[in-house]
């Protein structure tokens, strides 16, 4: 056999080989109603699932497969738990699941893929199913992208009804009767013909040992009687009463308490640092020297048996940094780049349809406009803190995290441990936000405890250092185009965004072998190339940058600044075209039955078109992001010495439907609020390198003398529209605002955050 | 070394009487309820009462507060307004994420021990603490919920 044959025949079995494999993944279907390993039960406890367990006394414990960080999932995924199992709400409890691929969230990783959400063809679905099964693969359990309950829908509703049909087994047997013959009510199992009945907690331990059904039967949604209801939080009285434990309120024995100091300039290392007097204060521990990785900055670290004491001792440290190559990095030098880069550098077209350059240029009338917005910080009131111990070979981590399992994988490799020797407590966490995907502190934390082995350490930033050592929602440029057609519609959009990409940064911070920019981020044009108006020709474009600022997920990402882009270019349209922009979007929506729908609930509860007061003014904006679509009227008052205040927001949302009304409402006013916080005040600087705002008073935030009366209408749709509910109530508020603000005073605003002439 | 009456026990703390209050709160007595924010006062998370005062005490030495009466939100029951306030909380679905919660709660019950019928310019006025997840709507209607509470328990 020559040698050219016999490397085709092995380059045939391989590429066979990995088809049979992949196949295999590809089509094969996940066992999701398993139970893990090591799932821990009270006496009298059972596991029916491994997404739910019984008592004996018939509470019921749902294993909640996503973090709680404010959004209310600690109470919407066990509603739907129960409503299959038909148990007694008041029974309900929730825990965090444990670290385990079972939990994994493969629908955060198919929505990544750069595709259009009304794209149903071939290719699209191809690409999303490709994308989840790597989603299952990777069996990365991941809060964030506004997917919690889509991708708990199946799954927890079919723990419920696993569970109740095994309760019912149980009880059938017990009787000698068929299960056909039982009903269950509220906690549990009637036989109607002898009138017998045994509850949950009596038949929990029979039911654990029947086999667990592969796919039971799921209710008819017209039966609900709890999804769909505004079941009061479970978290919410803990809440209250200020037991509710977060990552920085973990106590165990022999706790140290760590504040540490970082590099301020970004990609610094630490040259030489004199302890000596830090080391002689009161309570000091150790001084331990923590060099850059790719997840964390360089820093130096005290540890003490309390953490004033540790940030007291920060201070006497002496420490000198080498600043690096990123030490002249200034915000102005920054936005001159982007500007450059907007006409000269490479764009990727993200949406190509018709020939929008083209017919730009025989265009009559071109209205054309830049944007831009500012890097931001996450500023989550619970500052960045992580709690570890290294121990004999084992390495446990406190912390509320958006990903416990990127917690056991970058904990193990600082902890030097293998990632099976980590266990992952998750605690809520204070505030999300994205920032809870970053890793740093992570490990930091345990590369200290790493150094005082049998120690506990708790590491705790200041909140300096939290708005200095972020991973930032990147600043965006972008340059808008469109002409207009003989009716007042829009004939051709061009539309181009420069900035760094989330994805990316957040890829080479955790997988560094992962990075790359081959593949399209689709957070960063998301809102952009996306869009629901009826535009004939469209091109959206991104250009790609990098800066040695990390930059991250912030609540919505890349819809955060595209919508502020849209929207208000698009109140520049209607100002040109001489139409009122809620006209002008409702021509445009005419074809999309569900956003037209959600606009005119939003501009009629607001009473759009109404008379108001002189310098007050409505201003509209309309986003789909995370599967829902959202649209907002804010009224705003511009007093005469140029004081803004943000009276109303009226607010629609269609997400399919509400599990939990009251939850959607919180969300939207919680998504309405940050978002105004950004519009308002929001703005991160650089100069030298390194990070000009420090705490609030320079990073300031809307408080309740400055919050809107804010309403939210549920416009529903449908189970089959399900759609996010965290992050889509962010988008709308800033161009809402910034249109109203024109309304009122007929300044364009262009830039964030509102600077009024 | 600081004496101090917390929730109505008395502690010593071997802390420096520069250290601010929350950190004994936090670390010394694993009190954890009460939260850090800022470190600098600016956002409330750490609010408790002293002598009945809503009191920031991340800025607030040892010193300066041993020998007064603290309540913290482990001690909120002692204080009058606290079944109403909670009820109003839960009603309205108040907290979030819920770390702020604390500071807010604490704030609230000075506001309506020293004004029980707030307006809404009072509360503008007396809860100047941040919420990053954005409840401000429903703690003002909570607090005129808790405001209306106490006027009927007062009937």
């Amino acid at each position: 056999m020559n040698k050219l044959r016999r490397r085709l025949l092995i380059a045939a079995g391989l590429v066979g080989g990995a088809l049979v494999v992949g196949g295999y993944f590809f089509y094969r279907e996940r066992d999701r109603l398993r139970l893990p390993e090591g799932l821990v039960a009270s006496p009298g406890e059972s596991w029916l699932t491994g997404w739910l367990r019984i008592g004996a006394d018939g509470t019921v414990t749902v294993a909640v497969p996503r973090q709680e960080m404010g959004q209310g999932i600690s109470t919407a995924l066990p509603m739907l738990v129960a409503e299959e199992l038909d148990c007694d709400p008041a029974s309900l409890r929730y825990e965090q699941a444990p670290v385990d691929p079972l939990y994994a969230n493969a629908t955060m990783i198919a929505d990544g893929v750069p595709f259009r959400p009304d794209d149903h063809g071939w290719l699209a679905r191809l690409a999303r199913h490709s994308q989840y099964k790597v989603g299952e693969l990777l069996g990365v359990q991941a809060t964030g992208g506004s997917t919690s309950v889509r991708d708990g829908w199946e799954v927890m509703r079919q723990a419920g009804a696993a569970a109740r049909s095994m309760l019912v087994a149980a009880a059938a047997a017990r009787w000698n009767v068929s299960a056909a013959e039982c009903r269950t009510g509220p906690g549990l199992v009637r036989h109607v013909a002898s009138d017998r009945s045994l509850s949950y907690g009596e038949l929990v331990a029979e039911a654990a040992r029947q086999p667990i059904p592969r796919r039971p039967a799921l209710k008819d949604p017209a039966q609900y009687r709890l999804i769909g209801t505004a079941l009061p939080r479970l978290d919410v009285p803990a809440k209250t009463e200020g037991s509710a434990q977060f990552g920085v309120d973990v106590r165990v024995p022999g706790l140290r308490y760590a504040a540490l100091a970082q590099c301020p300039v970004f990609g610094g290392v630490l040259k030489r640092v004199d302890a000596a007097r830090a080391k002689a204060m009161p309570g000091v521990q150790a001084v331990v020297e923590l060099a850059a990785t790719s997840t964390s900055a360089a820093a130096v670290a005290v540890v003490a048996d309390g953490w004033w004491r540790a940030q007291s001792a920060l201070a006497a440290l002496e420490i000198e940094w080498h600043e690096g190559p990123h030490a002249a990095l200034d915000t102005a030098a920054q936005r001159a780049m982007y500007a450059d880069l907007l006409t000269q550098g490479e764009a990727r077209a993200y949406e190509s349809v018709g020939n929008a350059p083209l017919e730009l240029a025989a265009a009559k009338q071109v209205v054309q406009a830049r944007y831009e917005v500012p890097y931001l910080a996450h500023a989550a009131m619970e500052p960045i803190n992580c709690t570890a111990l290294v121990d004999k070979g084992r390495c446990t981590i406190w912390v509320g995290s958006q990903s416990p399992t990127l917690v056991q994988w970058l904990a193990a490799g600082a902890a030097g441990v293998g990632r099976d020797a980590v266990t992952v407590h998750t605690p809520y966490l204070g505030g999300g936000f994205g920032r809870r995907f970053e890793m740093d502190v992570v490990v930091q934390a345990a590369a200290i405890a790493r150094r005082l082995p049998g120690t506990p350490v708790q590491l705790l930033w200041s909140r300096e250092e939290d708005l200095q050592h972020d991973a930032y929602r990147p600043m965006a440029l972008s340059q808008l185009r469109c002409a207009l057609d003989a009716q007042g519609g829009i004939h051709a959009w061009h539309h181009r965004i420069v900035s760094q990409s989330c994805t990316g940064g957040l890829t080479a911070r955790l997988l560094p072998a992962a990075a790359s920019d081959l593949m399209k981020d689709k957070t960063s044009a998301e809102g952009a190339f996306d869009l629901p108006y009826a535009m004939p020709h469209r091109l959206v474009e991104h250009v790609l940058v990098h800066q040695p600022v990390p930059v991250g997920f912030w609540r919505s990402v890349g819809h955060s600044y595209n919508a502020f882009f849209v929207e208000c270019f698009l109140d520049e349209a209607a100002q040109a075209a001489k139409r009122d922009p809620y006209e002008l979007r409702r021509a445009l929506l005419a074809q999309s039955p569900r956003h037209l729908r959600v606009l005119e609930t939003a501009a009629q509860k607001a009473g759009w078109g109404s008379p108001l007061p002189p310098r007050n003014g409505r201003g509209i904006a309309l986003a789909e992001s995370f599967h829902s679509i959202v649209a907002q009227v804010a009224e705003v008052e511009v007093s005469a010495d140029g004081a803004l205040r943000v009276k109303r927001v009226v607010c629609a949302i269609d997400c399919g439907k509400a599990v939990n009304p009251d939850i959607v409402a919180a969300q939207m006013e919680s998504g309405i609020v940050f978002g105004l916080t950004a519009a308002l005040h929001g703005e991160i600087t650089l100069k030298g390198g390194r990070v000009e705002q420090g705490n609030f008073p320079s990073y300031d935030m809307v408080r309740m003398a400055d919050c809107p009366k804010i309403e939210v209408h549920i416009v529903e749709s449908g189970w089959e529209h399900l759609g996010g509910v965290g992050e889509p109530g962010t988008p709308p508020i800033a161009p809402a605002v910034a249109n109203a603000v024109f309304a009122a005073t007929g300044q364009r605003l262009r830039k964030l955050p509102i600077r009024l002439a | 070394m600081a004496r101090l009456t917390v929730n109505g026990t008395d502690y010593d703390v071997p802390l420096e009487e520069t250290t601010p209050l929350l950190w004994a709160l936090r670390d010394a007595l694993e009190l954890t309820g009460t939260k850090f924010g800022c470190g600098i006062a600016a956002c409330g998370a750490c609010t408790v009462l002293v002598d009945g005062q809503a009191t920031r005490a991340c800025v607030m030495p040892l010193a300066a507060v041993e020998g007064k009466p603290i309540h913290t939100i482990e001690g909120a029951a002692a204080r009058k307004p606290w079944l109403a306030v909670r009820e109003a909380w839960i009603a309205e679905q108040v907290p979030q994420c819920g770390y702020c919660q604390p500071g807010m709660v604490m704030a609230t019950l000075a506001l309506l021990e020293s004004n029980p019928a707030p307006t809404d310019a009072d509360i503008d006025a007396a809860i100047t603490n941040i919420c990053r997840c954005g409840t401000y709507p429903r703690i003002r209607k909570a607090i005129h919920r808790a405001a209306a509470g106490l006027a009927r328990g007062a009937r």
